[in-house]
């Protein structure tokens, strides 16, 4: 049975930007507003569940050749790495730091090592959220 | 020199670069570079051995969880660096003979990594002086062993034996470990060198203690009863049996005994379990070991029967403590003493037999000695090395098992003349099966030398014809053997240096000096020495009329041996836990939801009715708004529904409902991070559903019968009741400490104005961790159990 879903795919080729761009939205604005690794890793997921239910797994694996396993895998080294990387500077586990800089185009911004904590953690999320849907509709 | 922390994490860190030079070097080269390891740390250790001698102890600390008192605390003393040398030294040639043992096909990479964890727990073990960390590398050596023990992990028999070996020691462990913190609550520290001088005799908890500890030291030895596991051990490839079972893993135990001696020794109990226990096995053993026709099996039930020696001779020693100065004290140091040499000789002897075990397996293809037979002539060199093996494990001069043999014998003697601890009773026990038990160890010492090496030659029964192994194999097994006969005439280079200091960790109270008496190959006609004419005499005579009597042991029913109550009680565990899981593993989700419900209820409701938590306070409460009213109906009226759809869409729409607004309420109490999450969660997981949904039963109504349902009724209404009275009551009682102080300083110490942020990333950036771990782990497990199902072939291969 051929569904036809051409109105579907052709507002997701549009929605699904949207939604990346909120998913980075929120994920770099976590720190000082609404927003943060696990929002922006859901986000970001579901971005990429709508792309799996408007095309096919197939079409979607082909363009973005990941191995979510993978992804899941580095989200937690990651997590796990930014404690431990305070472990070498003899400060308590899981001890974060922040800073001002002055970026060329930015200005004066505000850079925190927990963005890469939590940029594990994000991608943690997208990783098991895609494993998850990924093998149970390739199940059935 | 080396620091002794850093030499036990070197076998570690070794391991880790094995894959990557497995990688690069050839296979057959790659033992040569893992030699450098032990080789090198044995250099390293032999270095303190002139200090040690001189009463010297090394002591060093590196801080790991300071709040509980756990340290990763060496101590190097006369004890510890004789097992020391011993793992390093015998791991060296194992490691040198194992490089021509195993042919270039086996994974030898995995067989290094083990082996070398092997090593480093090992280490560990006996450098530790603080117990948890003691205990963490004691276990981490039935785990490499148990790698070790299923190498090939393809035959069915290798992971049976590695299953068991791994069971009994690991039962035994835990109950060490039981017995460590019993250790702790009577001291409060967790070190070994001040547990000694702050122990209390009298303390209710001493006897538990030793107890557990013992059970601990018992399996890792493999004593009676627990000695069923070191038979089947030896499915391990033969260097690792000469490794794990001359020198190592089972010499743990003792090590445990010997550590132990000075806190617990000076009790009657210490003293009657240990050396019972061990002239039990010592008889047993070597009883068992002559009904065997595997020399391997063989070699597993003489070294069961020499570790029930050398715990005999420890048991006996542990009475000097109790004795103070005297005359008596003389015999237990003596017997200390004796144990610590026959530790030592047992590994040079014991090691030498394995690897020509393990040479005439890969010269003849066999070995049974049923087909073996008449190789002298063929393998020589072999043929020497066992003998020399062979005699000094039987106790004849010139080799150095005749001087520990002679010392035991004396002890037993001794022991029995004199009068500690109503011993009385079994005065003339002891000397007896000490005298029998040796008679079999002199029988089957004769088995493996003459019934392989002697009689006919039986071609047509082997695979193929017999060779002597080329030169390197025999190096490991030479070194050895030229150890066994230069012990016996320089047996007090060893005593001053090695086993003197150590005498001193075992009986720190004992004045030593003047104590020990130079060890001497002739000592005079006493009664040691009528007893080893005796042993010779009897076995040589029993030894050639072994067909007349060995009817004895079909005397016992053939299924009246332990190894058939451990199977049996595996067996009987296992359909005992099927019964209890296919009890309440229905595969109904409504059966779990009622268990998981009722324990909710039970549990929680328990809590508040017996703690009295249920305190209502609603004096700060802020007014509720018209929206909220809103939202609380039309959650309300979705739940409602759920129950009563009349079709799956519906009840999904629905669900979907309760969820969106409950993002709503989120959205009006404020809470964006929440209500983003929530909604995004909601979304997915609708998703999810919509995946399945196509692929899920017809939505039929089931006839439930009423019982059912009334039972249904009234375990939600429960469980709702309780959730109402937990949200009312978390108002009123304070039992944490707020979180308002998170809010308030967010700022200034994590930099960010997002309070949600900074507690998940930064405050309690630890669960935050955690959970993404945890998360990772689900999504891996949902991945396999839907993905991985093992194919055919792979099957056949699990049931070889």
């Amino acid at each position: 049975m051929k569904i036809n879903d051409v109105i579907l795919q052709t507002v997701t080729k549009i929605v699904v930007f949207i939604i990346l761009t909120m998913a980075v939205y929120l994920f770099v604005s976590g720190h000082n507003s609404p927003g943060g690794g696990f929002i922006g890793g859901l986000v970001l997921a579901s971005a990429l569940v709508l792309l799996f239910l408007a095309f096919d797994t197939e079409t979607i694996m082909k363009r973005i050749p990941l191995d979510f396993k993978m992804v899941a895998a580095v989200g937690a080294f990651i997590a796990v790495a930014t404690g431990a990387a305070s472990l070498f500077l003899d400060i308590p586990f899981l001890s974060h730091a922040y800073s001002y800089f002055n970026l060329p185009v930015f200005g004066k911004t505000g850079l925190a090592t927990v963005t890469i904590f939590e940029l594990g953690v994000a991608l943690g999320v997208v990783g098991v959220v895609v494993t998850i849907i990924l093998s149970i509709s390739e199940d059935v | 020199m080396l620091s002794v922390n850093l030499a036990i994490l070197i076998p570690f860190l070794a391991a880790i670069l094995v894959p990557f030079l497995y990688a690069k070097v050839s296979r057959k080269h790659i033992g040569w570079f893992v030699l450098i390891v032990p080789v090198v740390l044995f250099v390293s250790l032999a270095r303190y051995i002139p200090s040690v001698a001189g009463g010297e102890t090394y002591l060093s600390t590196i801080a790991w969880i300071p709040s509980y008192g756990i340290h990763f605390t060496t101590y190097l003393d006369g004890l510890s660096i004789i097992f020391g040398l011993l793992i390093t030294g015998i791991g060296s040639l194992v490691i040198i003979y194992s490089i021509y043992y195993l042919s270039a096909e086996e994974s030898l990479g995995h067989f290094y990594i083990y082996l070398l964890l092997f090593m480093g727990a090992m280490l560990g073990v006996v450098f530790s002086d603080n117990l948890m960390v003691f205990y963490a590398f004691w276990e981490l050596t039935s785990i490499s062993s148990f790698l070790l023990i299923a190498f090939w992990y393809h035959r069915k028999r290798s992971r049976y034996g590695a299953k068991k070996a791994l069971l009994t020691t690991v039962t035994g462990g835990i109950a060490m470990l039981t017995s460590f913190i019993m250790i702790y609550v009577m001291t409060g520290t967790m070190s070994i060198r001040e547990i000694i001088s702050t122990i209390d005799y009298g303390h209710a908890l001493f006897i538990p203690a030793m107890l557990l500890l013992l059970l601990g030291a018992f399996t890792k030895s493999a004593q009676f009863p627990f000695h069923i596991w070191l038979p089947d051990a030896m499915e391990a490839p033969t260097p690792i049996s000469a490794y794990l079972h001359s020198a190592t893993m089972v010499k743990a135990g003792i090590y445990l005994v010997a550590r132990f001696t000075p806190i617990f020794g000076s009790h009657e109990t210490w003293f009657w379990l240990v050396s019972s226990v061990g002239i039990i096995t010592l008889f047993w053993g070597s009883f068992n070991a002559v009904r065997q026709t595997d020399l391997k099996a063989l070699l597993a039930y003489s070294t069961i029967s020499q570790l029930g020696l050398i715990m005999t001779l420890f048991g006996i020693g542990s009475a000097a403590l109790s004795m103070g100065a005297g005359e008596e004290t003389v015999i237990y140091t003596q017997a200390t003493f004796a144990a610590l040499f026959h530790l030592v000789n047992h590994s040079t002897f014991k090691g030498a037999l394995f690897m020509v075990i393990g040479i005439v397996n890969h010269g003849a293809g066999t070995r049974d000695i049923r087909r073996l037979g008449g190789l002298m002539s063929l393998m020589p060199i072999s043929f020497t090395i066992a003998l020399i093996g062979s005699f000094s494990m039987a106790g004849l001069p010139p080799f150095n098992g005749f001087l520990s043999k002679e010392m035991f014998f004396q002890a037993v003697v001794s022991v029995s003349q004199s009068g500690i601890f109503s011993l009385h009773v079994s005065k003339v026990l002891f000397p007896v099966v000490a005298w029998v038990a040796s008679v079999f160890t002199f029988i089957y010492c004769m088995i493996i030398v003459f019934k392989t090496f002697l009689g006919p030659y039986q071609p047509e029964k082997l695979d193929h014809e017999a060779h002597e192994a080329p030169a390197g194999m025999l190096i490991s097994p030479i070194i050895l053997a030229v150890l066994v006969v230069g012990i016996f005439f320089f047996p007090n280079v060893l005593g001053d240096y090695l086993l003197r200091p150590a005498m001193a960790s075992i009986l720190p109270s004992i004045e030593l000096e003047g104590m020990i008496e130079p060890i001497s190959a002739w000592h005079g006609f006493n009664p040691a020495l009528w007893m080893t004419l005796g042993v010779i005499a009897v076995g040589t005579l029993m030894y050639l009329s072994i067909r007349r009597w060995k009817g004895i042991y079909s005397l016992l029913p053939e299924n009246w041996t332990l190894d058939n109550l451990y199977n049996n009680s595996l067996i009987q565990m296992e359909k005992i836990s099927n019964r209890i899981t296919s009890f309440y593993m229905t595969g109904y989700l409504r059966s779990y939801s009622i268990y998981i419900f009722l324990f909710f209820i039970a549990a929680v409701g328990g809590t508040l009715l017996f703690t009295g938590a249920y305190a209502f306070d609603f004096a700060g409460d802020a007014p509720i708004s018209v929206y909220e009213i809103v939202l609380v109906l039309v959650m309300v009226a979705a739940a409602l529904a759920i129950p009563l759809a009349k079709s799956r869409v519906n009840a999904v729409l629905l669900n979907g409902a309760l969820g969106y607004s409950m993002a709503l309420f989120f959205v009006v109490f404020r809470a964006p991070d929440l209500a983003l999450t929530q909604l995004v969660v909601e979304t997915v997981s609708t998703a999810l559903f919509l995946l399945c949904f196509y692929f899920l039963p017809k939505w039929k109504k089931e006839e439930t019968p009423r019982r059912t349902k009334r039972t249904n009724l009234v375990i939600s209404i429960a469980v709702g009741i309780i959730f109402v009275l937990v949200a009312l009551s978390v108002r009123g009682g304070k039992l944490f400490d707020t979180i308002s102080g998170y809010f308030e300083n967010a700022y200034e110490l994590a930099g960010g104005k997002n309070i949600v942020n900074a507690i998940l990333g930064d405050f309690r950036a630890f669960d935050t961790m955690l959970e993404v771990i945890v998360l990772f782990i689900g999504g891996l497990s949902v991945y396999t159990l839907i993905k991985l199902k093992s194919t055919k072939e792979e099957q056949n291969l699990e049931d070889q």
